[in-house]
């Protein structure tokens, strides 16, 4: 059965079981594998995609309930997106691996919310783990893109 | 002159390698270093580290695993600084396994131990300045002028009336001068990259574009996907297995058994996953059947009876304690901990009847066409082997487990496979930190100074199974770093290691036993402190020995004494942390301090403990003395990860075992530190210095710990001495 979704602005459709993971279909199917495989539990974050805008993780989202929704990947932040500047004016990423669920999830936060506290970044940001423990700068760059244009 | 290599034997391992098209590759061989033996067998590949095309692009080989270190940028660094090109206009690239690229601090072409930079720290500024020098001889050469005539600058070289030429088009001609006998080095005022605060990661734009590639992102032609059943009890084998329901998943290509589990082949990782699900295997539970906790300790307790091996004796350690005033004796209990990087283990495998070709990410890919030859009856040189960036390594990667298992499953299906494991293979898959055992006994005088310090540890070998070689008489030299280099004065001491096998697999954890020994140790001489009434840091002060040069893998910190570098950073931490301030009550300040690597780091640690013993860690201040820092900006990105990554270890980082399975599966239950946990203030100074550099991916992280414990004791009164620093271990205490 067909499952139609925009993704990254386009439309897709991809002949997969509808109890996939959204996260394999991307990955796998349409071989766009910046989106990553941390946990497959919903407790790392690093498979963190935007649905209608907002930040889910997609190990956890069957690719049958996104159709003819939004889906938005790593890929379709489009390079020069604010987080994505402040993650290199910083140069944020150690091994990297986590990252563009972290840079997913901070520009979720900064949709919807300009000037995001310390504490509105732990509570944003804390469903994402990062093993090299680049967090101070995950914090600096959240705030540095929140002045960007 | 320091900066100029006249020895003539190393020039004996300078060699020119054969060139690539058009261009010239250089490359050194140097001596292994004596730690580890090398790996069997050696390659037939060209030696490089740099490449020059004749479009004039400059590619510099990076035979180290870029795993989040840096290495990727620190190590261009090197070659750039003296090469005289354009570090934000090079290409790199991963070198393929070859003699040539050993890292002589290892023996092996492995990263690990903190030694990247140290390793390549002269030889590679070498290669850069024998590429430039030959380059200009091929200019001159073509110009009829002397070499002394031209300069290089910027991948250009001008000489007398106007010439110029690039590298590109000199690089074919250079490939074929002499390589040069004396090759000045530039002094640390020279510099213009070394220790260049400006300079930026070459890999950050890839890792934020998500364009880096990982090795769970191998893609190839005709590539299929591997999940895995793996024995859950640890050395368990298949006994057998039925796939009549896992066949049935769409997509399934394909169930095969190989030496460690069973495998099912899929068009897709979620069908081959959906299908290891509903394999039903009989396992052959092994010999770890019975194995907990209790068992384990148990064995530890029983082994740490025995005398060890002595591995540091001066004085004689029982007339030594006869003489003191007053004995204090405290054991330590550390636990076994899991790696659990980011991506988890994964291998691209393309097993064919003539050759195997693998894309893995792995910090040892010398010995993978060793193993991979084994595992499928292949020749090493027929198998390739193309290193990925890696998503964390932290030591798991210096395993090659999952190399051989992807080898075996495409062997055993007939195609290209990507196997991919689930967190749950990963985290009760591992090769842990060892747990183990830590006694010190210190007799001590009336002004609480030591006259006699007895050490006795007992904990697994990690080395007798993965470098056999080194370990002799019963000491594994991975066992005992972070205290055989002990800072400091005691008349009479006696260290002993026994070495006990748990039954569980042990590996190479982020600063290894430095983990175990150090953190025992500064956490003993604080209580030490504690008991003679003195302060902390004073204490440790007044006992540094400062006749001892002893540094960990010696010969690279020519003659300092370590009580010295030591001293500066205690100093310099006192002050920087407000360190003696008022503290208000449940909130303590624990200090620590270590050699580890050739890098002195003095750590204050900041806690809140409430009144369930929940920690928090609010502050680190770290100083630290790794010399002539290559890259300053990541050189603080490795100190602010070397302190999250302590402060998972000994807040949560516990792996325990029931039935032989281990208990812990993913995140949930095996918890590591968060954006909201992490120090909101990490306050690290460098101690400014152009002596050779340490080691910076591992040392602070077991000083952060011990800095964590110490804290705790100051702010409750608690001197926790089994860890991690959980409420029940605190309130146990």
């Amino acid at each position: 059965m067909k499952i139609s979704f925009q993704l990254n602005g386009k439309q897709t459709s991809v002949d997969v079981p509808p109890d996939t993971p959204l996260l394999w279909v991307v990955r796998d199917t349409l071989g766009m594998t910046g989106t990553k495989f941390g946990c497959g539990k919903a407790l790392c974050g690093a498979c963190t995609v935007h649905l209608n805008g907002m930040a889910i993780r997609s190990c956890q989202t069957q690719v049958g309930s996104v159709a003819g929704q939004k889906v938005t990947t790593i890929e379709g932040l489009g390079g020069n997106h604010k987080v994505q500047r402040a993650w290199m004016a910083l140069d944020v990423p150690q091994c990297g691996y986590c990252q563009p669920g972290q840079m997913m999830q901070a520009a979720a936060l900064l949709a919807n919310n300009k000037n995001p506290s310390d504490g509105d970044i732990d509570a944003w940001m804390s469903g994402n783990i990062c093993r090299c423990g680049t967090y101070p700068r995950i914090r600096a760059a959240i705030k540095a893109a929140a002045k960007m244009a | 002159m320091e900066n100029m290599i006249k020895n003539e034997a190393r020039r004996d391992f300078l060699k020119v390698g054969g060139t690539v098209v058009g261009g010239l590759t250089l490359g050194f061989y140097l001596p292994s270093g004596p730690r580890v033996a090398r790996a069997q067998g050696s390659e037939a590949s060209p030696n490089a580290w740099i490449r020059i095309g004749q479009d004039n692009t400059t590619t510099i080989m990076v035979a180290r695993s870029e795993m989040g270190q840096d290495v990727y940028t620190s190590l261009p660094i090197l070659v750039a600084e003296e090469l005289e090109v354009d570090i934000n206009s090079i290409k790199v690239a991963f070198a393929p396994p070859a003699e040539v690229y050993i890292n002589a601090l290892l023996g092996g072409q492995i990263t690990g131990g903190s030694t990247s930079v140290r390793d390549g720290w002269e030889k590679l500024r070498i290669a850069g300045a024998s590429a430039r020098m030959m380059l200009i001889a091929a200019a001159a050469s073509e110009w009829g002028v002397d070499a002394s005539q031209c300069k290089a600058q910027n991948g250009a070289i001008t000489g007398p009336g106007g010439r110029r030429t690039t590298y590109g088009q000199v690089a074919a001609k250079a490939a074929n001068m002499e390589v040069p006998r004396d090759v000045p080095l530039k002094s640390a005022s020279q510099f213009k990259y070394v220790g260049n605060v400006k300079i930026k990661r070459l890999d950050t734009e890839a890792k934020v574009k998500a364009t880096a590639q990982f090795g769970i992102d191998t893609r190839m032609p005709g590539m299929m996907y591997a999940a895995v059943a793996m024995p859950p009890m640890l050395g368990g084998k298949v006994k057998s297995f039925d796939d009549s329901r896992a066949k049935n998943v769409s997509g399934v290509k394909n169930v095969v058994q190989y030496s460690r589990g069973v495998a099912v082949v899929a068009d897709s990782y979620w069908q081959a996953k959906k299908a290891v699900d509903l394999l039903y295997v009989e396992w052959d539970k092994g010999p770890n059947a019975d194995l907990d906790m209790r068992k384990i300790w148990n064995g530890l307790e029983e082994a740490s009876k025995q005398p060890g091996a002595v591995f540091r004796e001066h004085g004689d350690i029982d007339s030594g304690m006869a003489q003191a005033s007053r004995t204090i004796e405290a054991e330590y209990r550390l636990p076994f901990v899991a790696h659990a990087p980011m991506e988890p283990q994964n291998s691209y495998a393309d097993v064919r009847s003539d050759k195997a070709i693998i894309y893995t990410p792995t910090q040892f890919q010398q010995l993978i066409p060793h193993v991979v030859a084994g595992a499928t009856g292949l020749k090493p040189e027929q198998v390739e082997v193309h290193t990925t960036f890696l998503g964390g390594g932290f030591g798991r990667r210096v395993e090659v487990d999952y190399a051989i298992d992807a080898a075996e499953i495409s062997k055993a299906a007939g195609v290209p496979v990507k196997m991919v494991w689930s967190r749950e293979d990963d985290m009760m898959h591992d090769s842990y930190r060892p747990a183990g055992i830590y006694k010190f006994t210190a007799g001590v005088d009336n002004s609480g100074e030591l006259v006699a310090f007895r050490f006795h540890s007992t904990s697994p070998s990690i080395s007798s199974r993965l470098f056999p070689s080194i370990v002799a008489d019963g000491i594994d030299p991975f066992s005992v770093e972070g205290i055989d280099n002990f800072p400091y004065v005691s008349p009479n001491m006696r260290f002993t290691y026994q070495m006990h096998d748990t039954g569980v697999p042990v590996g190479y954890w982020r600063a290894v036993s430095h983990n175990l020994n150090a953190v025992a140790l500064e956490g003993f001489i604080d209580e030490l402190a504690v008991a003679a009434g003195k302060d902390p840091i004073q204490y440790r002060l007044d006992m540094l020995d400062f006749s001892s040069t002893k540094h960990q893998w010696s010969g690279l910190s020519a003659g300092v004494p370590v009580g010295a570098r030591m001293k500066r950073a205690l100093e310099e931490v006192r002050s920087k942390s407000g360190w003696g301030k008022r503290m208000p009550a449940g909130k303590g300040m624990g200090v620590a301090v270590m050699e580890g690597y050739n890098t002195v780091i003095a750590m204050v640690a900041e806690v809140t403990v409430d009144a369930n013993f929940n920690t928090t860690l609010d502050k680190v201040t770290a100083v630290v003395d790794a010399g002539q820092l290559v890259h300053p900006d990541q050189a603080l990105a490795q100190m602010q990860s070397n302190i999250v990554f302590g402060q998972s270890a000994c807040m949560w980082g516990e792996i325990t075992l029931r039935d032989g399975v281990v208990q812990q599966t993913n995140f949930d239950t095996f918890p590591v530190a968060r954006i909201n946990e992490a120090p909101k203030v990490m306050d690290i100074h460098f101690i400014k210095s152009d002596s050779t550099p340490g080691g910076l991916g591992e040392p602070g992280t077991p000083v952060v710990q011990v800095a964590i414990g110490n804290a705790i004791h100051a702010a409750c009164g608690k001197r926790v001495r089994t860890l991690p620093f959980t409420p029940s271990n605190i309130r146990a205490a």
